[in-house]
């Protein structure tokens, strides 16, 4: 059972999505639990991803094709969750603060806190700070992510946190900025709990923030 | 001068390794041949998809004074506030790829093609600046044709939302030019639309003028430094002569 589950991690982490569809299908005829390929072969292949991603051994394109191919093994796998649904990490409340369009970094952390095994509940672009609360709440998220890529639009992350703490939420609720012209700085200045400088160290900071909440 | 200029697509196609350190790929590191064929891949959509267009339009110091100070919402101290006024001549401009090539990205993420998507989400920002570069080369080639400034003159620009120009800067430059006439609107909160467009000013007058030190309180906050690049560009100095990064 284990070579299955390492041979789908492979596939994973070389990108080819096809195979890792493949193989799910059959390690799930083998009787291998859900459960087991989706945390011993899928978030387990993302993890080796994650780490030579910062290790700088392999690049983003190569992430983003590990994404695809841990979707393609979600999809097998999701009818069978259907019931109690996927089991996560977590659950994160995502997306690009009012006034903003641009996506492409939020949708990079989005497709990388799915690889590793979260929950992620993409808002899209240009958010209402009440629409980040409410969706969060609603959902019982752990964490609320808001990417701004410019500095007229980046007060609006400090208007979330500041919601966040007059409806008394930041113990339950926690908060992560980022783009270009966020810093750490900013992110104490406001009061958000973390600053992600890049979508993997966004990863490793929600990973952190959910072990608060 | 007031002009607008239709290019090509090919005419604003970036050179591979302008857009890879985009994506985290250091350039001359061996690349995987999936790697390789989603680059030829995002290239040939690029070209596919992409419309560019621009214009130009000349405007003296005592205007762009007026404009540059915008909302009044600049940094006190820019360096474009003493580069501008020692110029031979200014235009301000904007350039876009038009809306396909952004339609198109969206689409790619959303048919989970990530690595596409954001391969040629890199390849367009790098050729919006490729089309800033060709009028660049347009109005720089006609000051000289007409005997206004000398080959060994330089050009430089700068936008809104860099180096202390604040982002509402955008609002007296859109009330001057006009870009709406080459497809791009600006919203309230100062965006561009299509997202894949650029705005500023062309500052052409002696090389020197240019330099200046990157010890701005808001450069501590600048995460890229490209100016030091730009202005070792325009010098002719290579990294590898100055690997210190002053100028």
């Amino acid at each position: 059972m284990m070579d299955i589950l390492a041979d789908i991690s492979q596939h994973l982490a070389q990108g080819d999505h096809e195979r890792v569809s493949q193989l799910t299908k059959k390690a799930l005829e083998q009787h291998t639990s859900p459960e087991e390929i989706l945390n011993k072969a899928l978030i387990e292949g993302m993890n080796v991803v994650g780490t030579r991603y910062r290790n700088h051994e392999i690049f983003l394109p190569d992430v983003l094709l590990a994404a695809k191919a841990m979707y393609a093994g979600m999809d097998v796998l999701r009818p069978l969750f259907l019931k109690g649904g996927i089991p996560t990490s977590g659950k994160v409340v995502l997306g690009t603060v009012q006034g903003d369009l641009h996506d492409i970094g939020k949708n990079l952390v989005g497709i990388m806190l799915k690889g590793a095994g979260f929950e992620v509940i993409d808002l899209g672009s240009n958010v209402a700070p009440e629409k980040f609360i409410g969706v969060a709440k609603q959902e019982d998220a752990g964490v609320i992510g808001m990417s701004a890529l410019l500095t007229t639009t980046m007060p609006v992350m400090g208007r979330v946190v500041e919601l966040l703490k007059r409806e008394g939420l930041t113990h339950r609720i926690k908060t992560i900025i980022g783009g270009a012209p966020v810093s750490e700085k900013f992110a104490a200045e406001i009061g958000a709990d973390a600053y992600g400088y890049d979508s993997a160290h966004a990863i490793e900071c929600i990973k952190e923030l959910m072990n608060e909440v | 001068m007031k002009k607008t200029i239709r290019m090509k697509a090919d005419d604003v196609k970036p050179e591979r390794n302008c857009f890879l350190n985009g994506l985290g790929i250091v350039p001359g590191r061996k690349r995987s041949e999936r790697t390789e064929a989603i680059l030829d891949r995002a290239m040939q959509l690029f070209l596919a998809s992409c419309h560019p267009i621009g214009m130009i339009s000349e405007v003296s110091i005592p205007e762009f004074e007026v404009l540059y100070h915008g909302e009044g919402l600049n940094e006190e101290e820019t360096p474009l506030d003493l580069i501008f006024r020692k110029a031979d001549t200014l235009a301000i401009f904007a350039a876009t790829l038009g809306s396909e090539v952004s339609e198109r990205i969206d689409e790619l993420f959303k048919s989970f093609e990530f690595a596409l998507g954001s391969m040629l989400d890199s390849v367009a920002s790098e050729g919006t600046e490729r089309a800033v570069d060709r009028l660049e080369e347009e109005f720089f080639d006609w000051l000289v044709r007409k005997g206004r400034v000398g080959h060994s003159a330089g050009i430089l620009r700068y936008s809104p939302g860099y180096c202390g120009w604040h982002m509402s800067g955008q609002r007296k430059l859109f009330e001057f030019l006009h870009p709406e006439e080459i497809g791009i609107t600006l919203l309230e909160s100062f965006i561009m639309v299509p997202l894949k467009s650029i705005t500023g000013v062309m500052v052409v007058g002696r090389k020197e003028i240019h330099q200046f030190e990157d010890s701005y309180p808001f450069c501590k906050e600048c995460r890229t430094h490209s100016c030091r690049d730009r202005i070792r560009k325009l010098m002719g100095v290579s990294a590898v002569q100055n690997p210190e990064g002053g100028i």
